[in-house]
């Protein structure tokens, strides 16, 4: 049976993964590298690299840290952050990343996904989608990190990347994010149903429980562990042992 | 280092000779992660489109994602011509997702074109009672005994991406269950094909990788 993915995320400024991990005893908590191969040994399913850098000094920084990142890492291993052209995705993948999550440059550019899914193909082309519950207008989406309302609906939008090209969708609830109350299950649900494309819930995990939710109810096929990794609230292994007794087909052991 | 950790086992106990691998490159995808697996492995795999190079390998790999199309591209240059000679002289050959579909006879996804008939039926799409691609990690159930498998005791998960699947055959060593059973896994004599993605699947599939490197050629 194919399992549910748990799937991992460092926020990496200047090269630097921005947010500590609590439980995991190292000399360096800050090395994305270290901490991408630390998380797959407990049990990740995949790693997601956000680059949130703000200075174009900085995100020099991030072609070098996906390759060392990448080269000691054998699971699927996605990078995204200030990808707006092919050529940075082509430069993302040649330093050994598997998928791009395009966020922003795909609302400006929306050929952007179809340009990347005709060369490195859809699996590698994934669309991260900021959503947004409104007054009566339903989820509309964000952009440029959830500061900028573009007007579009979440729904539609997540079909049209789905038409152009897109593996997977990303969906990361900004109601939720941050908050450890639980992901915004009517949201996953709303696009996990209405798209044919693997959709990752993002956004508001704050217990194991949560996470039953939002595979039971939400019916996301992954979803993305950022917080509740980093402040060591739970660790991977235990998460993973929790949803499996809960019924939740997992990759564990692994 | 805790990577070494993790896969160190399988570093630090080959012992197999360091044989030359050829990963052909169709144009169909991003070959950077195959050849990071074979230089963790200390292997010195090439990524090539010349037939030379393929002809001059000790073993061959047939990589790709993507649409079965692309595979028109095998043709040209004399690729096809290079790993089918690679095949008759024992050089072991391994196919991976699309790579492995091509050694099948064909594709619903191009119709029109002919994979190399090493083993046998059609490549389809999923039904529509799944969603599609299937995408993450599933779980093997072995068939026939493997070669490639010899080192992994427990059927193992590994990652898989494809919207087309690979039908049984009298030579899968693997099937896997999505939306029906498939072929994961077939050998068939020096010809190996996965769908999974072994330089993505963990342990598992870097074990995969060293045994094909230690094959007898």
């Amino acid at each position: 049976m194919l399992t549910k993915r748990i799937i991992a995320c460092l926020d990496v400024d200047g090269g630097r993964v921005v947010k500590g991990v609590k439980f995991l005893n190292l000399r360096d908590a800050g090395d994305p590298a270290e901490l991408a191969s630390a998380h797959s040994e407990a049990g990740a399913d995949e790693i997601v690299l956000l680059d949130i850098s703000a200075t174009a000094e900085k995100r020099n920084t991030l072609l070098d840290t996906v390759r060392k990142t990448a080269r000691q890492l054998f699971i699927p291993f996605t990078v995204g952050g200030g990808i707006r052209s092919l050529e940075d995705a082509s430069a993302v993948f040649d330093a050994g990343a598997d998928k791009v999550s395009l966020n922003s440059a795909a609302i400006a550019h929306p050929e952007l996904i179809t340009q990347i899914a005709e060369r490195f193909g859809s699996q590698a082309a994934i669309v991260a989608i900021d959503a947004k519950k409104m007054d009566g207008r339903g989820y509309q989406v964000f952009a440029a990190g959830g500061r900028t309302q573009t007007g579009r609906d979440v729904c539609a939008w997540a079909r049209e990347a789905e038409s152009r090209g897109a593996g997977e969708i990303l969906l990361t609830s900004m109601d939720r994010d941050g908050t450890g109350i639980g992901f915004d299950c009517e949201l996953t649900r709303l696009i996990s149903t209405n798209v044919r494309i693997p959709v990752i819930a993002s956004g508001g995990a704050g217990s194991s429980a949560h996470f039953v939710e939002v595979f039971r109810d939400g019916q996301a096929d992954a979803a993305l562990a950022a917080s509740i990794l980093h402040y060591g609230i739970t660790k991977l292994g235990d998460l993973k042992q929790e949803l499996a007794a809960a019924g939740i087909p997992m990759r564990w052991p692994c | 280092m805790l990577a070494r950790s993790t896969y160190g086992s399988v570093y630090s106990e080959h012992k197999g000779s360091f044989v030359s691998i050829a990963i052909v490159d169709y144009g169909a995808g991003n070959l950077t992660s195959v050849k990071k697996a074979f230089d963790w492995l200390g292997q010195a795999a090439t990524v090539t489109s010349d037939a030379d190079a393929v002809h001059r390998a000790e073993r061959v790999i047939v990589p790709g994602v993507g649409h079965f199309a692309a595979t028109a591209t095998i043709d040209r240059n004399g690729l096809r011509k290079a790993i089918e000679s690679a095949i008759q002289r024992g050089t072991p050959v391994l196919g991976i997702c699309l790579g492995m579909q091509w050694m099948f006879a064909s594709s619903a996804e191009a119709s029109g074109l002919k994979g190399l008939g090493i083993f046998s039926g059609e490549c389809e799409h999923f039904p529509a009672t799944v969603k599609s691609p299937h995408v993450g990690w599933n779980r093997l159930h072995w068939g026939r005994e493997s070669k490639l498998f010899a080192n992994v005791d427990e059927e193992p998960f590994v990652y898989f991406t494809h919207s087309y699947r690979a039908p049984i055959d009298k030579y899968t060593v693997a099937s896997c269950e999505y939306g029906g059973e498939f072929s994961a896994a077939v050998e068939r004599d020096n010809v190996f094909g996965v769908q999974f993605h072994p330089e993505k699947s963990g342990t598992a599939g870097i074990k995969l990788l060293e045994a094909f490197c230690n094959l007898p050629c």
